[in-house]
């Protein structure tokens, strides 16, 4: 069939199954939009602001586990997208996102709205096009959607001049994708698997350290499985929340810079670590040179390139994490876990010692009792997205996760204003639950503009404030380290948050005590319309316990009991 | 962490598109590798092209970047060179005034020869092993050489 590059755009779009884009429309992408005003296949939800578009197609993609896509303008409409796309890298998100450019032959004059787009995403993305030619679309777009969800996933960008959407050719989407330099190595090596079950076998102190790869892989069930039938005691990293649930036995925490006691001292004492789509990053390893000095490793992961990166692999797996778990299913019968039983009371002891605990010492609301609270009240109702600071640390500590995919947020990049797009993102694609985001004083200012796209699109995206007039994160680093010398981390002077939402036609609730909190969650709830919830709590709460950033994890500063 | 620096040579075969050099050179200045020289051409009757990596760096650094290079989607291999030849060329050039038999006969000894005499200028060339050009490059200064070009090395394995 012959028709337009644009048209290509959505004919693609329609059968890569995509239901929903986010997108903000421009000058150099109008053809690409005519043609989305007139299909009625999938839904364009119009972001306030591109970078919430992509974080919003973010929120989807994690939520849903398919691939999120996002539609903007070159230019501004671009560069705006930047650090959505910066994102998705980190945190391995398959996204497609396509940009208008300008004619191909303006490219390179300094045309209106023109920037290098592709030189700027080349950095951030898994891969890019450029296209410069009608009758390479179908083919971009295939390998697009398929780099982006197999293998590590990531996002990749797809930048379309303005007449190459203009332009007519053929269009056949039958193609096979068929890319003899990628080829991306999914089932482990069997010999691999078998050695690295017989060190798990001989020793004594194992403990599986899962990351967010066993998330994306879908593969938390066989990984359930498997800790459940060696009794292996295990710790999650900030991404993988919710692969265990908060309720079982083995789960010991979450480790690294926030983790628990027990979690970093049980790496810290372990002799054998087995990584399952984990890549042992700073702010969980603290310094490399103590980190699981004694140990062993076992490192399961489909990008060879995260294997013995940082720290060295004894038993590198290069494979899907679901494939190779299945596989090491089938062979733990070997394993017989009465042998773990003292090292898990070891462990037991260690969460003994020093818990995961706050003190309600004073008469402010505790940031964590919100999220706790929550927990209780909504549990595996909700999905929970978070912003980036103290609330987003507290919100990983003390939430009851009890499913993968539950649990959305900013882990590589540490984006602040990426909660509530992504939350608005998650609800899209699981409307049934309930979308809470954990967001702070000043990181719902950036991207507050989605108030109007949730607004209109019936995205009831509850946003909970833990509103410590802080910059927190930045201002407990200022504490600690900086013999507390505030610097412009004061957020004393704000809005009000009840009539900020209530300007754009949401709900606003300011909260200092917990019978209203309770009252406006429910409310809030019923409403079903996005709602502020601006809770007040106590401004100097530090989030404990922490590794000081290049400290061991065995060395942990932790909470201290205030004297009332 | 200061592990021992190591000059490697890699290898990269990757598909002739655009902005395929940008992708390796971005890798290179994006995770703070050494480049130090980097040759590039089309591979005979193929859609390839190969490109030919000097860089140093630890063994840890230089796993990296073989690792990272083959996660480059337009990269179809990698080599990281142990066993091989390598060849550099130059191009020197001279005052006429200077002693063109002398030159000539050591160009000889490093498979050149004199390769363009004007009125006022002659070239030289060169094609050998880097360390060898380092050596010819020193031995002719006192020749008073206008200018110097190298091409960067081009290998393969033995
Ligand atoms: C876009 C962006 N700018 C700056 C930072 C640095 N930063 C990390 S946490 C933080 C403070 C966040 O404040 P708030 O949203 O109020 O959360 P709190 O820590 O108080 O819970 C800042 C400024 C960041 N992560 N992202
Ligand atoms: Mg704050």
């Amino acid at each position: 069939m012959r028709i337009s590059g644009a048209q290509m755009v959505i004919e693609a779009l329609i059968a890569e199954g995509v239901e929903t884009v986010f997108g903000y429309p421009g000058g150099a992408i109008m053809n690409v939009y005519d043609e989305i005003y007139k299909q009625d296949k999938f839904k364009h939800i119009l972001t306030r602001h591109e970078q919430a578009a992509v974080h919003a197609a973010e929120g989807y993609s994690k939520a849903s586990g398919k691939v999120g896509v996002a539609m903007i303008t070159s230019g501004p409409g671009f560069t705006n997208a930047v650090t959505g796309l910066a994102d998705a890298y980190m945190d391995s998100i398959p996204l497609v996102v396509i940009s208008g450019q300008v004619p191909m032959s303006l490219i390179g004059t300094d045309a209106f709205q023109e920037i290098d787009a592709v030189g700027i995403s080349r950095s951030c993305t898994k891969h890019n096009y450029l296209v410069t030619n009608a009758s390479d679309l179908p083919r971009v777009l295939k390998e697009a959607f398929h780099i982006a969800a197999s293998g590590r996933p990531g996002p990749v960008h797809v930048d379309i001049p303005k007449d190459v959407t203009a332009e007519i050719a053929e269009f056949d989407y039958s193609i096979e994708v068929d890319l003899e330099t990628y080829k991306p190595n999914v089932k482990g090596n069997p010999r691999q698997i078998k050695k690295a079950m017989n060190a798990i076998a001989k020793a004594k102190r194992p403990l599986f350290y899962i990351g967010g790869g066993v998330i994306n892989a879908n593969a938390g069930y066989e990984v359930r499985e498997l800790v459940k039938r060696t009794g292996i005691p295990a710790v999650e990293t900030f991404m993988a929340r919710g692969v265990l649930s908060y309720d079982d036995e083995l789960l010991v925490g979450m480790l690294g810079m926030h983790g628990s006691y027990a979690s970093n001292m049980a790496m810290s004492e372990t002799d054998l670590v087995i990584g399952l789509g984990a890549r042992f990053d700073d702010r969980v390893t603290g310094k490399l040179s103590e980190f699981a000095k004694n140990a062993g490793v076992i490192h399961v992961d489909i990008d060879p390139a995260s294997i013995s990166k940082l720290v060295n692999a004894d038993y590198p797996i290069v494979g899907d994490v679901k494939n190779v778990v299945k596989e090491m299913l089938e062979l733990s019968s070997s394993i017989n876990s009465k042998k773990y039983e003292p090292w898990r009371e070891t462990v037991a002891n260690f969460a003994q010692l020093h818990p995961l605990v706050y003190h309600e010492d004073t008469d402010r609301i505790k940031p964590q009792w919100v999220v706790e609270r929550v927990g209780e009240l909504l549990g595996d109702d909700a999905n929970i997205s978070t912003d980036v600071g103290q609330h987003q640390m507290w919100t990983a500590q003390f939430y009851p996760f009890s499913r993968p995919r539950q649990f959305i947020s900013s882990g590589g990049l540490g984006t602040m204003g990426f909660g509530f797009p992504a939350a608005m993102g998650v609800k899209a694609a699981t409307p049934d639950k309930i979308s809470i985001n954990f967001t702070g004083d000043g990181s719902i200012l950036m991207n507050c503009q989605e108030l109007m796209t949730a607004v209109e699109q019936k995205l009831p995206v509850i946003n909970i404030i833990l509103n410590n007039n802080y910059l927190g994160m930045v201002r407990q680093w200022q504490t600690l380290f900086y013999d507390k010398r505030h610097s412009e981390t004061d957020l004393s002077v704000q809005p009000d948050f009840v009539l900020l939402a209530e300007a754009f036609g949401g709900i606003g609730y300011r909260v200092t005590t917990k019978e209203e909190f309770d009252a406006a969650l429910k409310d809030a709830i019923e409403k079903n319309i996005v709602a502020f919830i601006d809770v007040v709590v106590e401004r100097l709460e530090n989030v404990m316990p922490m590794v000081p950033s290049g400290g061991s994890l065995f060395n942990m500063m932790l909470l201290e009991r205030k004297e009332k | 962490m200061t592990e021992n620096s190591e000059r490697r040579v890699v290898s990269v075969i990757v598909v002739n598109e655009a902005s395929v050099l940008s992708r390796i050179t971005d890798l290179f200045s994006g995770r703070g590798y050494n480049i130090t020289s980097l040759t590039v051409a089309p591979i005979p009757d193929s859609k390839y092209s190969r490109l030919t990596i000097v860089t140093s760096g630890s063994v840890r650094v230089i796993e990296q970047i073989t690792k990272q290079l083959h996660k480059l989607i337009p990269v179809l291999k990698v080599y990281e060179h142990a066993d091989l030849v390598e060849k550099e060329m130059a191009l020197i050039k001279f005052p006429i005034a200077e002693n063109i038999s002398d030159i000539t006969a050591f160009c000889k000894a490093y498979n050149g020869n004199i390769v363009n005499v004007g009125e006022n200028v002659f070239i030289a060339m060169i094609a050998d092993e880097p360390k060898r050009v380092d050596n010819f490059l020193k031995m002719i200064k006192k020749y008073n050489p206008k200018e110097i070009v190298r091409s960067g090395a081009v290998a393969l394995e033995r």
